[in-house]
């Protein structure tokens, strides 16, 4: 059997395209929990970057201002999450299920007169030089350029957290809210920022999925990638790089799928769609089994609510 | 001028207060949105909320819809009493469904008074087999059950899928994504001609009293509340944490599965793809409202019941999406979470009265 090294090449790449929107969505909402907010909102805050692109791309016809509108549009729905949980003190918990509730519900109504419009063609860099290399010309060249961000996010991420005074702010506010408060660090500030960095992030990953992945309009059309998204936070033990191993890893089961059914393989199909749910679920026991190193890597206030008395 | 002052204890009369105060904020929220969205706002919530609850037929739909909200809800409040945050209800309903489904195709035109007994026990089993994964992977690999339940939700639904597409499909039934028919046996009675209210409400009703009884007499409620309150301060008083997890996630996947079993042996009578539009999620909103309070998760599923009665009648007559029942219901849970602070401190208004 001969196998056309190219089309490998362009399986990794579309391991890689499926990959995108969880190494957004999960980059940004590390930064959010690395300063100690647990904000389970990014299904929904993704839904609505997803809807906010699509439509804004399709009212103005400007790819910038939509990608840029969507990842201000999770903006905006996060900062209810950041305005709660940080100056009414709620609980992360309960109040990031209500925006997910509340985004996909927004995002639906919203979308009502988008559904069946044709998406527009999102560029893509280097075209020219897909068919130059074998198997690597496919996998590095032909993408978007929200492609190339999010295959270098999770080292920008990395540097900021480890080599940048801010990122040193942002772990410490994780790690103890008291203590950085005493140190003059206004802890509700960082926090609100960081909240709101992981709602442009999950914004950005939905307009990714309705303007590039698959240019088009349906309703919950992430289809629990956020969830995803947050389990591979929990997979990476807060560290970055190790998103990516996660993302690639889903991405895989993903794309398998698809090349699975298409050659026939006589396995229901909805067992194939269930795998990256199941296999989630069982990285998550190997991953937290060892709780000492869990306890290690997890922020300490992760998810506690922080409030100075005056 | 206001000042913000801090309780020095958290206010009994407010607690009860604040969800009604969630609820007229989102009346008023709502009725802002239909105003954007180009509607008059008080016609907007009069279809959304007094329209479909204006004949007895539309009094029967919204007991229909808050019997397994209330249900869920009910269970909810266990886990959640005892910090356990079991959000994957909806996968508990589903999973509940299919072993209750399967065991009344089992007795496919076949009568007899011990079937619905059997069928309704098959469902309780189902969900509490469901929610035993995330119990048993939290207490034993100290994994995050609010991933592990919700991950199942998704696995759940494809089971289902598969089973109504595949093996368990009407085989006279044209390749549509449905089971046989129950025998009537099989099938919870209806209460009044013409209406599809059934017998399930009772369930519901039993819950609430049970459910009040364990939390207000006996020690297991007094555990459950500590360990709510303070995990360490149970720990210290030597409670079997390990143990009343898993208890909370099986009474919890029980009144879910019981849930999943009003919905398919009721008036639909088969088990099909969409047995339930996202109950065990909107049950999270209404263990909430109701103040994990037994009386409180009744008041608060008939409220959020006519959420969804709403939104098909705003969907009929104005060509409002139904899923504006769920922007609504997010809105309660966001308002009622806010209100809260108002639990913990006093708005003072300072100047104005001198």
């Amino acid at each position: 059997m001969i196998i056309d090294i190219n089309f490998i090449g362009l399986i990794i790449a579309s391991i890689m395209a499926s990959a995108v929107p969880l190494i957004l969505a999960s980059c940004g909402e590390l930064i959010t929990e690395r300063s100690g907010v647990l904000n389970l909102g990014v299904e929904g805050m993704m839904i609505i970057g997803a809807i906010s692109g699509f439509a804004l791309m399709t009212v103005t016809g400007s790819l910038i201002i939509a990608v840029f509108g969507a990842m201000l549009a999770g903006v905006l729905i996060s900062t209810i999450f950041a305005f709660l949980t940080q100056t009414l003190i709620t609980n992360h918990v309960a109040t990031g299920l209500a925006l997910t509730i509340f985004g996909i519900g927004i995002s639906a109504m919203i979308g009502k007169n988008f559904v069946g419009i044709p998406g527009k063609e999102f560029p893509v860099l280097f075209q020219g030089l897909k068919d130059t290399i074998p198997l690597l010309g496919p996998i590095l060249f032909g993408h978007s350029i929200v492609f190339y961000f999010a295959f270098a996010l999770p080292f920008i991420t990395s540097y900021f957290l480890k080599k940048t005074k801010i990122g040193l702010i942002v772990r410490a506010v994780g790690d103890s809210p008291e203590s950085a408060s005493n140190q003059g660090i206004n802890v509700k500030l960082v926090r609100y920022a960081c909240i709101l960095y992981g709602g442009a992030m999950s914004g950005l990953a939905g307009a990714y999925l309705s303007m590039i992945y698959t240019p088009q309009w349906i309703e919950n059309m992430t289809g629990g990638r956020g969830w995803i998204a947050l389990a591979l936070v929990v997979f990476s033990t807060w560290n970055p790089i190790k998103i990516l191993i996660g993302a690639m890893i889903f991405g895989g089961l993903t794309i398998i799928q698809f090349h699975m059914q298409a050659i026939g393989v006589r396995i229901p199909v909805q067992f194939l769609t269930a795998l990256p749910y199941i296999v989630t679920i069982i990285v998550l026991v190997v991953i937290s089994r060892d709780s000492r190193k869990i306890r290690l890597s997890t922020p300490s206030s992760l998810g506690k609510s922080f409030h100075k008395d005056n | 001028m206001i000042k913000i002052v801090k309780r020095d204890q958290p206010s009994r009369a407010i607690f009860f207060f604040t969800p009604v105060l969630a609820i007229f904020l989102t009346l008023v929220a709502g009725g802002l949105i239909f105003f954007i969205l180009g509607f008059k706002p008080f016609e907007a919530l009069k279809f959304f909320f007094i329209v479909p609850i204006a004949d007895k037929y539309g009094f029967s739909e919204l007991l229909l819809k808050a019997t397994p909200l209330c249900l869920i809800a009910i269970g909810l409040s266990f886990c959640f009493k005892s910090n356990n945050w079991n959000i994957g209800a909806e996968g508990q309903l589903t999973f509940g469904a299919i072993v209750s489904g399967g065991v009344a195709l089992l007795f496919y035109e076949q009568e007899g008074f011990y079937i619905l007994p059997i069928v309704i026990l098959a469902g309780a089993i189902g969900g509490m087999l469901y929610a035993s994964i995330p119990a048993i992977l939290k207490t034993y690999f100290n994994t995050n059950e609010i991933l592990v339940s919700l991950m199942l939700v998704y696995v759940s639904k494809l089971i289902l899928d598969y089973l109504v597409v595949g093996p368990w499909s009407n085989p006279e039934g044209f390749n549509f994504p449905e089971t046989r028919q129950f025998s009537d046996s099989a099938k919870l009675p209806l209460l009044f001609e013409g209406l599809r209210i059934h017998a399930g409400i009772f369930l519901a009703l039993a819950a609430v009293v049970i459910s009040w009884f364990v939390f207000y007499k006996t020690y297991l409620g007094f555990q459950m509340k500590v360990s709510g309150f303070s995990l360490k301060t149970a720990r210290y008083a030597g409670y079997k944490g390990k143990k009343m997890i898993i208890l909370v996630f099986l009474i919890s996947g029980a009144c879910a599965g019981l849930a999943g079993v009003g919905e398919i042996t009721g008036p639909i009578g088969q088990l099909h793809r969409e047995i339930s539009p996202d109950y065990g999620f909107t049950a999270i909103i209404v263990a909430f409202l109701g103040r994990l309070h037994p009386v409180g998760i009744i008041f608060a599923s008939l409220v959020v019941a006519i959420t969804y009665l709403g939104a098909e009648t705003a969907q009929i007559f104005m060509q409002i999406p139904k899923y504006t029942g769920q922007v609504f219901q997010g809105m309660i849970l966001f308002f009622l979470l806010a209100s809260d602070y108002l639990l913990f401190f006093k708005i003072k208004f300072i100047g104005s009265k001198k």
